[in-house]
This record gives C-alpha cells, sequence and structure tokens, in this order.
C-alpha cells in the first residue's frame, strides 16, 4: 500500500469521524464505525494483516456507506487485497438495506467496479452482506458474507462465519477464473470486554482459485473487534 | 455525595422560608375561602442548572432543579391559583412539564407544542387554577432532561377533607443512566439489542431441551428467529446500565421511611424512569391501593404490582411488627431494582428480598404483529389475562417459581393477622395488581364516544424506531378532534415491549367494563401484543403532547401532536 492510500483512507476516517449529531423530530443522524475484524492470520507459511471495516452515516432510511477490506503480508511487504467501497444505502426493510455504489480496488490490481448489493439481517440471525460487482468490461462478479452469533455467556460468542467471492466469467486481466474464486469459513470465539470492543481467536480455512494456481490453507486467526 | 437529598417526607415543604412559613398560615386561613370559592395564590421558584453528581462512582452531569436529585417535592393544594417561576440556567433550552395535571395548554410546558420553551437564562412563570388533587410529579420536556435528573413529586392537597394517614411518603422510583442519554440513545441506534445483557445463551438452549423436550425447544427458537425477535428483549435500556432510585437514592444509600407499629402508612409511589417499569411489593405487607394517577380508587388490596414510567399509585399499608419493611420495586427484567426501607428505628434496615426469577416474552406477547386484533370487538386488553402470568411471574413452563411461590410461607402466614381483617372482605389479599380491578372512588358517567380512532403502536427493532401506524412522528400530521367531542381510542399493541401512553392535558378513561366507574388515567399502559381502549373526553381547547413515555420510543417518534379544536364561531 501506498502512503498515499493510507493519508487518503485517514482522511476519509477523520470525515466520518463527525460525532453523533442529533436533530428534532426524528430526523437524528448517526455514525457508526465498525472494525468487524482487525485480526492477525497465520500458519507456518503464512503471516497476514487482515482488516475488514466499515462505516455508516446518516439517518434512519439514507446512509452514506463506508467498507474496506484487504489483507497485507507483512513478511514480504505485499498486499494480497485493498479495497474500498463507498456505496449509498437505502433501508427498504426493517432488516434491509439496498446499496449502491462504487468499488476501488488498490491491490492486487488497480480496477473499478459498480456495486449493488443488499446488507442486512436474515431470518434466524443470519447477519448478511451481499453485493455485485460490475466491471469496466460488463464482468461480473459477487460476494457473500454471512456469520451468526452463537452466545455461550453474554460475552463470550463464537461467531461462524463464511465468505465466497464468485465469478460469472473468466476474468484474464484479473487472473479470474469462473466460479468459486475464493472460499472461506471461520470460526472464531470473542469475549465483548465491552460490548464495543472484543478480542478474539479463532481459525480460517481459505480456498482460492484463480487462472494461476489453486490453493488451500488452514490458518490460526488472532484479533479484535471494534466499534463506536 | 454532592447531591442535595431531601426528607422523603412528603409533609415537608420545599422551602422552609419565613415567608413560606407566612402563606402556609395564610393558607390555612384561606381554607374557608377555598370553599367560598376564591382561591388562593401559592407561589414557588425552581431553579434549574446543571450539577454534577456521583451516583455510579464517577462524577456526571445532571439537570436539576433546585440542586435536588429529585427535584423539590410541590405541594399544592385545590382551588388555589399557582405560579411557578422557573429559571434556566442552564446553556440550553429546558420546560417543565407539569404531569397529569388540567390547565391551560399553553403551561402545559412541552417546546414546540404548547409554548417556546425556556431559553438559556431565561425565566417563564406558569400560571394556572389547581382544579384537582392527589399525587403527581413533574418533569423536563426538552431534550433528554428528564432521564438527566429533572424531575419532582407533586402533591395537591383535596379541598374536600380526606381520610387521614399517621404517614405520607413520596416514593418516587427512577433510573440513572451511566452515560450521557444521547449516548445511550446513539447505542440503540447502532445496535438495538447493545443493554440486553440477559439472552438466552448455547446453555439455555440445552438446558431447554432438557425441560421441554427437543422439538419444542427447537421450534421456539425457531419461531423467534424467523422473527428476528428476542424473547428477553423486556427492557431496551436497563440495569447493565441504570442504578435505580428511590428518592435519588442507591440501595446502598438505604433510604428509609419511620413509622409506629400500627400506623397507617401512605406511601405515594410515582415512576419518574426515563424507561424503567418495576414489580413493587412489600414482603410481610398487604398493600390498600387507594389511588393511581392521582384519582382515588375503590381500595384494592394487592401483594405488588406493576408500574409503568409516570404512574403513580397511592397505597396503604399497616405494617404491625416491629421490624423494619421493604420496599422493593424490581426492573421489570430483574436487571436490577430500587430499594427502600420502612422502619420502626432509623437504624433498622430491611434486607433485599430474594429477587422473583425473570420472565420471558412469549409467542402470544407478539399476538398484535399478527394482526386480527384490532377487528375482535369490545375485547378490550385481550391478552391481560395471559399477559399477567407471561410477565409477572411465571407462566407454565416456569411453574412454581412465580411471585406467589417465591415468597416465604411465613409471610403468607403474617397476613392472617388481624389487621388483615380488617380489610374489604371482598377484595381477595393475594394478588398483583391487574388494570382490570381498578374501579374509579365515584361514577363519571360518559357520552358514548363521537368517534373511534385506532392507533396501532407500532416499532422498527433493528433500527430502534418507533412510532404509531408505523409513521415516525417527524412524518406525521397531528390528531384533530373537536372540543366537546368524546373520543374513543383503541390502542393496539403491535410490538413485543410495553408502551406507556400519555395525552397530556386530557384524561383517558380505561374501558374494562365498569361502566361509570372506568378508572380515568394520565398514563395507560398497553402491554405487548394487546389492545387497550380508552375514552377520552375532549375537554380543553389547545395543542396537546401525545405519547409513549419511554424517553428513547418518544424521541425516536412514539409521538403525536393532538389538537383539541374549539367549534367555529360564526
Ligand atoms: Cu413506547
Amino acid at each position: 500500500m501506498s502512503n498515499g492510500y493510507r493519508i487518503k483512507a485517514a482522511a476519509i476516517g477523520l470525515l466520518w469521524l463527525v460525532p453523533d449529531c442529533q436533530a428534532q423530530d426524528g430526523h437524528m443522524l448517526f455514525n457508526r464505525f465498525i472494525a468487524e475484524r482487525l485480526e492477525y492470520e497465520g500458519n507456518g507459511g503464512l503471516h497476514l494483516a487482515k482488516w475488514d471495516v466499515q462505516d455508516w452515516f446518516g439517518n434512519d432510511e439514507h446512509k452514506l456507506w463506508l467498507k474496506t477490506e484487504g489483507d497485507y503480508s507483512a513478511d514480504q511487504g505485499i498486499f494480497g487485497r485493498a479495497d474500498l467501497q463507498v456505496l449509498y444505502s437505502r433501508n427498504v426493510d426493517s432488516f434491509w438495506d439496498f446499496q449502491i455504489g462504487a468499488r476501488r480496488a488498490f491491490e492486487p490490481e488497480r480496477t473499478f467496479d459498480a456495486v449493488i448489493g443488499f446488507q442486512g439481517l436474515a431470518p434466524y440471525f443470519f447477519e448478511v452482506d451481499s453485493a455485485l460487482f460490475v466491471t469496466e468490461k460488463g464482468n461480473v462478479l459477487g460476494r457473500l458474507t454471512l456469520s451468526y452469533d452463537l452466545l455461550l455467556s453474554q460475552r463470550l460468542i463464537l461467531q461462524p462465519r463464511i465468505e465466497l467471492n464468485l465469478a460469472a466469467a473468466d476474468l484474464q486481466s484479473r487472473g479470474v477464473k469462473a466460479g468459486v474464486t475464493e472460499f472461506e469459513a471461520g470460526l472464531r470465539l470473542r469475549y465483548e470486554i465491552e460490548r464495543e470492543f472484543a478480542p478474539y481467536l479463532g481459525v480460517d480455512y481459505v480456498e482460492e482459485q484463480s487462472l494461476r494456481e489453486h490453493q488451500h490453507s488452514v490458518r490460526a486467526v488472532a484479533g479484535f473487534r471494534f466499534w463506536y | 455525595m454532592r447531591v442535595n437529598f431531601r426528607q422523603a417526607d412528603s409533609r415537608s415543604a420545599p422551602a422552609k422560608s419565613a415567608a413560606k412559613r407566612v402563606s402556609k398560615l395564610i393558607r390555612g386561613i384561606g381554607w374557608g375561602m377555598v370553599l367560598a370559592g376564591q382561591a388562593l395564590a401559592g407561589e414557588y421558584h425552581l431553579t434549574i442548572a446543571e450539577k454534577r453528581v456521583d451516583i455510579g462512582g464517577e462524577p456526571q452531569t445532571a439537570i436539576l432543579a433546585d440542586d435536588g436529585l429529585p427535584g423539590p417535592t410541590l405541594h399544592w393544594r385545590e382551588g388555589e391559583d399557582v405560579v411557578l417561576h422557573i429559571e434556566n440556567r442552564l446553556s440550553e433550552p429546558t420546560s417543565i412539564h407539569w404531569h397529569g395535571i388540567e390547565l391551560p395548554y399553553r403551561m402545559d410546558g412541552v417546546p414546540g407544542i404548547s409554548f417556546e420553551g425556556i431559553a438559556p437564562g431565561a425565566r417563564f412563570s406558569y400560571r394556572f387554577p389547581v382544579k384537582q388533587n392527589g399525587t403527581y410529579w413533574y418533569h423536563g420536556h426538552s431534550g433528554m432532561q428528564e432521564q438527566q435528573g429533572l424531575f419532582g413529586a407533586l402533591i395537591i392537597e383535596s379541598a374536600q377533607p380526606q381520610p387521614a394517614a399517621d404517614r405520607d411518603y413520596v416514593v418516587l422510583l427512577s433510573d440513572w443512566p451511566q452515560a450521557d442519554p444521547y449516548r445511550t440513545l446513539a447505542r440503540l441506534k447502532k445496535q438495538s439489542d447493545y443493554y440486553n445483557f440477559q439472552k438466552r445463551t448455547v446453555g439455555d438452549f440445552f438446558a431447554d431441551i432438557e425441560r421441554l423436550g427437543l422439538r419444542e425447544t427447537l421450534s421456539d427458537r425457531l419461531a423467534w428467529g424467523e422473527m428476528r425477535m428476542d424473547p428477553t428483549d423486556l427492557a431496551d435500556v436497563n440495569g447493565s446500565t441504570y442504578r435505580f432510585l428511590v428518592n435519588g437514592r442507591t440501595p446502598q444509600m438505604a433510604q428509609h421511611f419511620l413509622f409506629k407499629p400500627g400506623e397507617r402508612v401512605r406511601l405515594r409511589f410515582i415512576n419518574a424512569s426515563a424507561m424503567t417499569y418495576f414489580d413493587v411489593r412489600m414482603p410481610g405487607l398487604t398493600m390498600q391501593v387507594i389511588a393511581a394517577d392521582g384519582q382515588n380508587l375503590q381500595p384494592l388490596n394487592v401483594n405488588g404490582f406493576r408500574i409503568a414510567v409516570a404512574e403513580t399509585y397511592d397505597v396503604i399499608v399497616q405494617p404491625q411488627a416491629e421490624r423494619a419493611y421493604s420496599i422493593f420495586a424490581e426492573a421489570m427484567d430483574r436487571s436490577g431494582y430500587a430499594h427502600a426501607s420502612l422502619s420502626p428505628r432509623a437504624d433498622w434496615l430491611a434486607p433485599v428480598p430474594p429477587p422473583t426469577p425473570r420472565t420471558l416474552l412469549t409467542m402470544a406477547d407478539m399476538g398484535g404483529a399478527h394482526a386480527g386484533h384490532a377487528a375482535q370487538g369490545d375485547n378490550h386488553l385481550e391478552h391481560a389475562e395471559h399477559a399477567e402470568h407471561a410477565e409477572y411471574g411465571g407462566h407454565a413452563s416456569q411453574a412454581g417459581e412465580n411471585l406467589e411461590a417465591a415468597k416465604p410461607a411465613a409471610e403468607h402466614a403474617a397476613h392472617a393477622g388481624h389487621h388483615h381483617a380488617a380489610m374489604p372482605p371482598e377484595i381477595p389479599s393475594y394478588q398483583t395488581l391487574d388494570y382490570r380491578d381498578l374501579r374509579a372512588e365515584t361514577a363519571t358517567p360518559l357520552g358514548k364516544p363521537d368517534r373511534e380512532i385506532e392507533l396501532r403502536l407500532t416499532g422498527d427493532m433493528r433500527r430502534y424506531i418507533w412510532s404509531f401506524d408505523d409513521v415516525k412522528y417527524a412524518d406525521a400530521e397531528p390528531i384533530r378532534v373537536k372540543l366537546g367531542e368524546v373520543v374513543r381510542f383503541r390502542y393496539v399493541n403491535q410490538t413485543m415491549m410495553n408502551h406507556p401512553i400519555h395525552i397530556h392535558g386530557l384524561w383517558q378513561y380505561l374501558d374494562i367494563g365498569a361502566g361509570a366507574y372506568n378508572p380515568k388515567k394520565h398514563v395507560i399502559n398497553v402491554r405487548p401484543g394487546t389492545t387497550a381502549v380508552v375514552d377520552v373526553p375532549a375537554d380543553a381547547v389547545g395543542e396537546w403532547a401525545f405519547h409513549c413515555h419511554l424517553l428513547y420510543h418518544m424521541d425516536t417518534g412514539m409521538f403525536r401532536k393532538l389538537i383539541v379544536e374549539a367549534p367555529d364561531r360564526e
């Protein structure tokens, strides 16, 4: 990651660090920053720092939503993946937001996609984050994340999580192979010291399939979840 | 503790200046003049200012009247003209609402509805004749000031002689937050179950399988899961952040009230909480409820009652034994309690009784959400029977753990004592208060309702929005009625929460089928999944606030303006 990106990310972060302000009569504005995952992931031959951060700002119906995900290999000094989505989010139901916007990937390639998706809580308390990405050339990619909170106690929470990345067709320029390009299944055990701050330990199974390679690995994870 | 805690003794005047004593004397002399129809003038001053208080172990900002948490107990007399000078020493606007009081709407004290509010540094004088008597309270109606400590008791002496009690105490219950109320609201908006630390765990799942079997447990979990709701969601904000207070005191601060055995003690319970319902009991004592919301009732003996936010109940107890009795007010979700002692000696404190078990909501509490209730004719408070069980002490699955059973047998024995015999025999003495048992002391024949307005109580739990008819206040038109009309409101609760519905300036006659003896109240609690029917005589012109009295429900949209229009002058 270039320093430029870091500065940009910091600037955006600061922009959204505005305090929760309230206006009269329910036209209240709120801001939520959530680092769902800030973690170290590794096994014998692999050391990654991963992030999955979202921030929204708005009222009950309309929100501006930012999402960024990525990983950084400390020993190799390279980013495996880093992207930022800027989305307009419209509440369409108690439990669902419709989102539309753009994704800028910085790594591994600089790409630009249109995004539409739904985010919310499905019946039986499954957290869902789904998106379709349409590339500049009209190719379609998809991402689906499902997670579930299993309460072992009021503060000790086991979270199974699945993430699927899909491609409708081969994408030579990005080395993407049609089908499931990435499958991640993880289990994280977190302890909510505060609702807002919870360190966790876990394990991730990751399978990647590209035009160049196929690999799968099991990794231990340690990190924390943080929001305000 | 820097809070100025006032004497709980409601007979002590708020300010003991010489002028006060003189005015009391004059009032005494003026007693006859009241009866002659000549009003007296009571003049009161309240200063609203910020103050640091330390209740949770860390000083916090409170907004207080006359530096008191609660504010001073005001004593008025029916028939007098009161003048209340309010000085705002805050850096933000303020207001005082006289809860449950009949008055000209400009004096009602709701900024944006009935007046401009009191600007920082400004004064405002409320003036109105006092037309009623009983136990009421006052509180801020600006921002979250009520949650920050701006409230106090309001006792209005009757113009008619009332049966005297030997002791008369205000028991003002409240919830004190550990966070800035706006922060609390923001948390709820971001994660609506933020404060629920009583959710069902994996362990509960297996315990339920053992108790109920796999099939029933699974179907229960699937039913709640399908709705994305939680049966432990009894209180949005609760003891995980609140301290529960009696007259501004935590249980550790040992609030106590004195009595001598055999005395009749009148306790004026006021729930000045922003969000908390309390289940009140006094182990070893039968409470005779004599008034609700300031209105005299035909006496009703209970061993416990639930007091909704903003309600008041006056009870008489007659402790016989030379021992300390507990005044125990548990938060409805059992996340904490307020506690005080009724004791023959100042150094005798009653132990805190064992808590009653936590109860869960049931599918039936969700009944309102599945339609059909609006069409059920006159079957008011449809779920009342069920709800009583579900919320108050144990449905079938919790048999043996209910309020009754939780009490030691010795307590039952105590009730067999002779003082019990003095109570009207036809009233069962072991029960919790139920709205359906309330009977007004005197009859008020009401005309047939001129029209009916159905108001659905609605909410969006996930986004933490509360509303009437799925429309939040920001997007809603006022409700308009005509002066002289009797309007029948049908509150259909389609949410899984209780909502204490409050109309300013007007009375709600709760239809429990008692005709002219239906009780009138300023707050009607509507249980989850039930419908409550009230008749409201629109007898005061003006623009009134009409809202759920849970502060965070009101603030997120469960609020309406109710306009009572004068007939067109031709
Ligand atoms: Cu409510």
